[in-house]
């Protein structure tokens, strides 16, 4: 089992937030995540300058198995997309926590709820049970 | 926790994902589904199959049976060891399974049904064996390894005892051979050429073992589904069943409507659809653009009814998405598939989409 970076929120939905030093907030899919999707094919990614709901539908990450939405985990305007997935939606298998980051959003809201790594590791290892 | 084959401890060790498929614990994938379909199109891949149901028809009176049983006709396997694809039908002609026929000598078949289906295969053939003098044996003491690719039967022949080598090695398409305690068959579910290998349960751990050491690639049910799917292989359950005649989907090659007195179960109301033409087609998707077709999406035609994708998937071959669905009748070429709300342009292409490594349709 990979360890969790330190410096990242978690949520139930397995997304991962980094806050930026300029307030926007990076967000991905943990490699929990992409383990249990296996290979990705295809990545549905939003517009710059759209808006977004906390909870709501951001992206589609589609494996060869199955799609799975990805949910905003806090609501606010999309500034940043990595467009390198259209080609490359491997990057995500990858390299989760890095190259494989997905969207950058200029939070205009509250976040919902987030867990650090240690709550995160309990939450899928008990998934795992 | 599901049903186990004999070689489930070789998956866990090999860190495979297991999931339950129709009630087995088996492998999805051991690392990168995209990594096992390749290796099958390029080099060889083996596939633990032991949950599928092998099923042995002995008696005076089995070839007789089956010729009731099923929409083919065994009486077309004049050599012993030849294969035959069927559907066994219900009496309104929907499919209860496909399988396949060996004949491996006269009044002596041995057939092999879907491992999901066992349960009701098993009562139906019983049921319709009734007045037949036909014994019908199960052999669950067995267990299966694929062995796919181009490479495949090159390698998985040197695992075989000497005697067998040449004989399995000079086997054709769709024939198999009865080889001391194995049954080699060059049949698969790929796309690819390869062979089947039935053994004793207790065997199969080492020729899988010997399969691993020699480079040939451990494959999930994951790479069985894209490289089908590539192949144009129908899978029971999602692209057909106790619903759906042969005749929609894709299938109708395989009735045997010839001799005209032949009473197979289902014929009368095939006959019926038959005669329908305005019965649904299967076809050929090919997506246009980028995204991926799944399973039940809407298939819009213009100025028909609407079809259904049974089967969607990315293809990892073409590197594009493919799918097999159940489409209006008529010559078309265009059509556009339902997608979260949105409507891509997809081609109605005709099938496989993938043979033998290479790819068969225009990009």
């Amino acid at each position: 089992m990979s360890e969790l970076p330190g410096d990242l929120k978690y949520t139930k939905e397995h997304e991962w937030l980094r806050q930026e030093e300029d307030g926007s907030v990076t967000i991905g899919i943990t490699d929990h995540a992409q383990t249990a999707l296996g290979d990705l094919v295809y990545v549905e990614l939003p517009e710059v300058g759209q808006e977004v709901e906390s909870g709501g539908e951001m992206a589609v990450v589609e494996s060869v198995k199955a799609a799975s939405d990805v949910y905003a985990p806090i609501g606010g305007k999309i500034i940043k997309i990595n467009d390198e997935l259209s080609e490359d939606p491997e990057k995500i298998n990858v390299d989760p926590y890095g190259d494989g980051w997905i969207v950058r959003l200029q939070p205009s809201g509250d976040a919902g709820e987030t867990m650090d790594p240690d709550a995160y590791q309990s939450f899928i290892d008990e998934l795992d049970e | 926790m599901g049903s186990q084959t004999p070689l489930y401890s070789c998956h866990v060790e090999a860190g495979a994902r297991i999931v339950d498929f129709g009630g087995w614990d088996m492998p999805l994938h051991y690392g990168s589904q995209l990594e096992e379909h390749h290796a099958v199109r390029r080099h060889a891949g083996a596939f633990d199959v032991s949950h599928m149901t092998v099923v042995d028809l002995s008696g005076a009176g089995a070839t007789e049976f089956l010729r009731r049983l099923l929409a083919n006709d065994v009486a077309r396997l004049k050599e012993q060891g030849k294969a035959l694809y069927s559907c066994m039908l219900n009496a309104d002609g929907g499919v209860i399974d496909d399988l396949i026929t060996y004949y491996l000598a006269p009044n002596r078949y041995r057939v092999i049904v879907n491992a999901a289906t066992r349960d009701k295969d098993l009562a139906w053939i019983n049921e319709q064996a009734g007045s037949y003098a036909v014994d019908v044996a199960e052999r669950p003491e067995l267990a299966m390894i694929a062995v796919q690719g181009p490479e495949a039967r090159l390698l998985a022949a040197t695992f075989l005892d000497d005697q067998w080598r040449e004989p399995a090695l000079a086997l054709k398409p769709f024939y198999a051979l009865e080889a001391g305690d194995l049954f080699v068959a060059r049949t698969g579910y790929t796309g690819e050429d390869g062979w089947e290998i039935v053994m004793p349960a207790a065997q199969a751990p080492s020729f899988w073992d010997q399969c691993i050491a020699a480079g040939i690639q451990p494959c999930g049910l994951g790479a069985r589904d894209t490289l089908r799917l590539e192949a144009g292989m129908n899978l029971y359950g999602t692209d057909m069943d106790e619903t759906i005649s042969p005749l929609e989907a894709g299938l109708g090659w395989t009735i045997a409507w010839d001799p005209e007195d032949r009473d197979f179960i289902g014929r009368e109301p095939l006959t019926e659809m038959r005669a329908n033409p305005g019965r649904r087609k299967f076809a050929g998707l090919l997506l246009e653009s980028k995204g991926v077709l799944r399973n039940h999406q809407r298939v819009v035609v213009e100025g028909k009814d609407d079809g259904e994708i049974t089967s969607g998937g990315f293809s990892p071959t073409l590197e594009r998405s493919i799918a097999m669905a159940r489409i209006p009748a008529g010559d078309y070429e265009h059509a556009q598939v339902e997608v979260r709300n949105r409507l891509l342009d997809v081609r109605v292409v005709n099938m496989p989409f993938v043979r033998n490594g290479k790819i068969r349709i225009d990009l």
